[in-house]
């Protein structure tokens, strides 16, 4: 019975949120719709945590959905790169589901909770199902299905421009994700098979021709297009920005991370680090463009008066980081990438929480509006500035470890020119963090508005167990790094 | 001693923070739990003087803050040093404190006092560090705890001051010490102290080794080396008690404890003598110690000055580590006891005026050391001390680092060092000389007179230690023994 | 290159040539309308391309619909690979969803701004932001000024010379 429940794992972590969702869209209240979005995100994040430790101890599983055996049908694979994504997923997801509901009562029409808790369900499974699958037009499905969620999620933010938001991230996400469908149609061509361990087998024979550095190269565009690297970054500010508090805490600590994670994935696995990085000179394409998203992102967040924008242009700079890391193609720095993945989630699902706490109270989230808050909601201020240190990389916090790593990484090689940026990068952090900061402490309230109190428990618990995830990270990061070191030697092939 | 209690003496402080912040109702138990904390903090480092002296080195690893690199404590005797002086100077900072908070009606006190007690965490962290990633977390938690202290006013002149703090703090410390940490890592594969230096068979050149050590010095931004010296006059803008802790207990003498820490344990006196490769930071610091004692000549405002007497007279410190001669590595142990005695003095007297006389500039002293003797006198002892004149403390340590300049033939570096005290007389001097010999200003009421006791009996302790040290430096050289002839 | 072969070349690959130009015409219209529905059609049209891609890759030549046949000479019937086209029943459900989203948007734009033309809706947007971006710089502004006549009044122990505060004063007002 155990063993049977054991052997499902894999596929559960996916048909639970597929299959929660509607029953959300049948229970028609917002209540009820919370409590299964809760259960189920904690059942997964459960599940997730006994599939991180089944493949730390018995390496890689493989899954074959109903019964057909890879290479054709779909196979469910996961090894140690994709546990720690898929634990991050729905540990934020978990996190996330604690501070949903208050967020949610406040902003979204009673009437239509349940229909927002759904969404968020199909946005999990869709997020789920891309980090565990090993069928790569398997996980071009999945991609859609949480982009198109995401839409509809972000749509529902209580301001209008959340629906032009909504409708620009419709358009270029498709782009992106048809982009990624052409480049797997090119695999496919080539090799005649979907399973992406099975094209990587078979890729080699082909691998100098046309057809596959072509599919290599959509594949490449499609999935930036998803994580917003510099250059095609430009729909995620507004669509962070104005989405719903909670949708912008979950989006942004995992949606991006599962692209630069699908990405990772094509390259590693599929067409391999020797030919992507050694073949093509794709490492130092991608090298450029995240130096140039660390500090035009990071140069945008200073100017910004919106806090949520600011976090978002914060967001564009720190894929700089995780793609840099990777684009290393070193196990260093495919280390490094993990490692910021998890704790870029940690960190921008706190801040985003600490701001959405503001909104609920404030209803709007400018630098003028907050000001002066430290004193009338200390817990939620004290909250993002820890949050905001570990964002510049001060000892102690997650964020620091991120940077440890990656400047090991890129000085490892005598890349002194991408540490300087890094460093560059992290002081401009300094200043937006500490003009948000400033604005929290240092200043009046506006005059005119009530004094406010603090926002409810269950929003405050959820942002500080994401703040103290990000000390014990910080402080005792062995475990964490070592899941990135592992997963960075099991895609690079490097002796598991 | 046990090594567990070091892990102990670093987290006392800061969970006694907890008991402050508790206490925060009741200002009299509030200042006495704080004193006393800092009492048995002091008597417990004071356990572990003769184990080090006697050569032992008692370490204790915490747990891994990344593969490999733990969270590391380690006892050597500059440690010990530090921390002897950060917590023995932290009570008579707490009893200063309580009396000039109160006499000048400051809000927020409780707060102030709990970053004061995580402060001390700190700056016992930095000094019980065993290797860099340790001496840089608690380095970084030392920059952030004293920023509530800072920015205490909590207006727009001290959002100012704070950001220049923290700015260029912070700047410096992500952009030059963190690298060069990691840099040190990756070429030598270890980042724990060793006391023959960690470079010594890495086979680096002059240029790269001085960069590196370039990079190391200009990151302790705390040191407050000149052209990154200038959030040390914007952090002036706190209240004086935090300007002491500031200058002489915790934050300025954590960095330039960290440069003789790094000369010493990281790369090697012996090894910067062969080489060579600390010259350069040298005439750094010589331009800083003459450069800053002619700003401070131009200072009306007396903690601006006493700032630019602090940034000047940490450089002697970092002379006497980039001398690379054990006899300066000695000297600049000594000033920082000797120094932190008499800047703290001189703190205390500026906060005992202001808060008897709410004057702060130098040209309204005129003929108030007759309203307050002992404080001018005070005064007058620690400037003594600081130009380095029997029978006050402050010549041993210019002793011992002329004496290091001659052994390291930079004969150069001895001029600086007796043309920066004649500067030292003609900038701290004047005040004690204005206070006494001129004539009250006319709008001086008769009325003034001493600040209350909490203020006054802290500097003349403090003052008292600056002569004491004259004739008794014994404790400081059997401490500093590795280094001693 | 003979003329045959160039020909050859080019109606051999006619389906993809066609590929090309039908998701060249869907991008360029996503790119250059105004129009949100317009934009839609385009990236149907883009998607469609995509479709057509994948059914030209199963095509063999010579082949015939994969129905499995029976009866005689059943064994030497050539069938085309059938797999692509299952897999892009998929994708077209993609994005039958995708545009009904995406015409829902439309709909719900329209209702909030009157207008389905982008330029008209970013106007419109743009107006309420650069007015909210000089309230709030106003706003900013003044709250800087309250507090600095403040902090000016109270005096404190602290580095700052006095005259320079005078210049301070003389220059505000």
């Amino acid at each position: 019975m155990i063993e049977a429940f054991f052997a499902q794992m894999p596929a559960l972590v996916i048909v639970l949120p597929l299959l929660a969702a509607p029953i959300c869209v049948l229970l028609h209240r917002g209540g009820p719709s919370w409590f299964v979005y809760l259960l189920t995100t904690w059942a997964c994040f459960g599940l997730a945590f006994l599939l991180f430790v089944q493949v730390k101890i018995g390496g890689p599983i493989s899954y074959a959905m109903g019964g057909w055996a890879p290479p054709f049908g779909i196979e469910l694979r996961l090894d140690a790169l994709n546990t720690v994504v898929l634990l991050l997923v729905s540990g934020i997801a978990a996190i996330s589901s604690v501070y949903a509901k208050a967020s949610v009562a406040a902003e979204i029409a009673s009437e239509r909770a349940y229909l927002f808790y759904a969404a968020l369900l199909l946005c999990f499974c869709g997020l789920a199902g891309i980090t565990v699958t090993g069928d790569a037009f398997n996980l071009f499905v999945f991609l859609e299905i949480s982009s198109l969620s995401s839409y509809a999620l972000i749509a529902m933010g209580s301001k209008r421009r959340a629906l032009l938001s909504a409708f620009q991230y419709l358009i270029m996400g498709t782009i992106g994700g048809t982009f990624l469908l052409i480049g797997i149609g090119f695999l496919y061509m080539m090799t005649g098979s979907l399973n992406m361990a099975d094209i990587a087998a078979r890729l080699p024979a082909v691998a100098d021709t046309r057809t596959v550095e072509a599919g290599l190269a959509f594949i490449v565009v499609g999935t930036s297009l998803k994580f917003a690297l510099f250059p095609v970054h430009v729909w995620l500010p507004n669509a962070y920005t104005y989405a719903p508090s909670s949708v912008s805490a979950f989006i942004a600590a995992t949606a991006t991370k599962v692209a630069v994670y699908a990405l990772m994935r094509f390259l590693f696995t599929v067409f391999g680090a020797a030919y992507a990085f050694d073949q093509l000179p794709l490492g130092e394409v991608l090298l450029v463009l995240s130096v140039a998203a660390m500090l035009s992102g990071s140069m945008a967040a200073i100017f910004q008066t919106d806090v949520k924008r600011l976090l978002a242009w914060s967001s564009i700079a720190q894929i700089g980081y995780i793609v840099m890391g990777f684009a290393l193609a070193s196990t260093a720095g495919v280390t490094a990438s993990v490692v910021h993945m998890v704790n870029h989630g940690l960190i921008k699902g706190a801040l985003f929480m600490a701001v959405g706490a503001m909104f609920w109270r404030l209803r709007t989230i400018s630098l003028n509006d907050i000001a002066g808050l430290g004193r009338q909601m200390p817990i939620t201020s004290a909250a993002f500035v820890v949050a905001g240190l570990s964002l510049i990389g001060v000892p102690a916090t997650g964020g620091f470890i991120s940077k440890w790593v990656l400047l090991e990484a890129v000085m490892a090689p005598g890349h002194y020119w991408l540490a300087a940026a890094i460093l560059v990068s992290s002081l401009m952090a300094l200043i937006y963090i500490g003009r948000v900061v400033e604005a929290l402490y240092f200043r009046e309230r506006p005059e005119g508005h009530p004094a406010v109190g603090e926002a409810p428990v269950l929003m405050l618990a959820a942002t500080w167990t994401l703040v103290l995830a990000n000390i014990a990270v910080g402080l005792y990061s062995t475990p964490l790094v070592g899941a990135a070191e592992r997963a960075a030697r099991a895609v690079l092939g490097d002796g598991v | 001693m046990s090594a567990q209690w070091l892990g102990w003496l670093v987290a006392f402080p800061a969970l006694m923070s907890l008991l402050v912040a508790a206490c925060g109702r009741w200002p009299n138990v509030r200042e006495s739990v704080s004193v006393a904390t800092a009492a048995v903090l002091f008597a417990g480092i004071a356990l572990f003087i003769d184990p080090v002296t006697a050569g032992e080195r008692p370490s204790l690893t915490l747990f891994e803050v990344l593969p490999g690199i733990g969270l590391t404590f380690t006892l050597e005797p500059l440690g010990l040093l530090f921390a002897l002086v950060a917590s023995g100077l932290w009570p008579l900072t707490t009893i200063y404190a309580a009396g000039y908070m109160r006499g000048n009606e400051e809000h927020a006190q409780t707060r102030f006092f709990v970053c004061f007690a995580l402060a001390i965490s700190a700056a016992i962290g930095i000094a019980f560090s065993g290797n860099l990633l340790t001496l840089f977390i608690f380095y970084e938690m030392l920059t952030l705890s004293t920023y509530p202290l800072v920015t205490h006013h909590g207006d727009v002149e001290s959002r100012n001051g704070g950001r220049v703090y923290l700015g260029i703090l912070l700047t410096t410390s992500i952009g030059f010490f963190l690298p060069a940490i990691i840099i040190t890592y990756l070429i030598t594969g270890t980042i724990t102290f060793d006391d023959a230096g960690l470079f010594g068979d890495a086979g680096l050149g002059v240029l790269a080794v001085g960069a590196l050590y370039a990079l190391t010095i200009y990151g302790t931004g705390k040191a407050a080396l000149m052209p990154f010296h200038r959030w040390l006059p914007a952090a002036m803008v706190a209240p004086t008690p935090v300007s002491a802790l500031l200058h002489a207990v915790a934050v300025v003498k954590a960095g330039v404890f960290i440069v003789l820490k790094l000369t010493v344990y990281v790369f090697g006196v012996q090894f910067l003598a062969d080489t060579g490769a600390s010259e350069l930071m040298m005439w750094v610091a010589a331009f800083t110690v003459l450069g800053a004692s002619l700003i401070a000549m131009t200072r009306d405002n007396l903690k601006a000055r006493l700032a630019y007497s602090t940034v000047s007279q940490l450089s002697y410190i970092v002379l006497g580590a980039t001398m690379a001669s054990s006899f300066g590595i000695l000297g600049g142990g000594m000033h920082i006891a000797m120094h932190a005695f008499a800047k703290i003095t001189l703190f205390f007297c500026a906060g005992a005026i202001y808060t008897a006389t709410h004057r702060k500039y130098v040209s309204e002293l005129d003929g108030l050391g007759y309203a307050m003797p002992i404080t001018f006198t005070a005064f007058f002892i620690a400037s003594v001390s600081l130009i380095g004149i029997p029978p006050m403390g402050g010549i041993w340590s210019k002793w011992y680092l002329m004496e290091g300049a001659a052994d390291s033939g930079h004969i150069a570096i001895i001029m600086v060092l007796a043309l920066s005290s004649l500067l030292n007389i003609v900038y701290l001097l004047e005040i004690p000389t204005r206070a006494f010999f001129h004539n009250p200003r006319p709008d001086t009421p008769r009325s003034w007179h001493e600040a209350p006791w909490a203020c006054v009996i802290p500097l003349s302790i403090t003052a008292a230690g600056c002569i004491v040290w004259f004739f008794y430096p014994l404790p400081l050289l059997k401490l500093l023994a590795p280094w001693a002839p | 290159m003979s003329l045959a072969s160039i020909a050859d070349n080019f109606f051999g690959l006619f389906n993809y040539w066609v590929v090309i130009v039908l998701m060249m015409i869907g991008f360029y219209t996503v790119i250059s309308h105004d129009n949100l529905v317009k934009k839609l059609i385009g990236l149907n049209l883009f998607q469609t391309a995509v479709f057509v891609f994948y059914i030209s890759m199963g095509k063999i030549s010579g082949s015939t619909a994969p129905i499995l046949m029976s009866g005689k000479g059943s064994e030497d019937v050539l069938y085309a690979h059938p797999l692509p086209h299952v897999l892009i029943l998929t994708a077209i459900v993609v994005g039958v969803s995708t545009t009904a989203l995406g015409l829902a948007l439309v709909v719900r734009i329209n209702e909030a701004y009157g207008s389905i033309e982008e330029d008209d809706v970013l106007e419109a947007d743009f107006e309420t932001q650069e007015e909210e971006t000089e309230e709030e710089a106003e706003r900013t502004a003044r709250a800087e000024a309250r507090q600095e006549r403040e902090s000016a009044q109270q005096d404190h122990d602290d580095g700052r010379e006095e005259d320079e505060a005078d210049d301070d004063r003389e220059t505000r007002s």
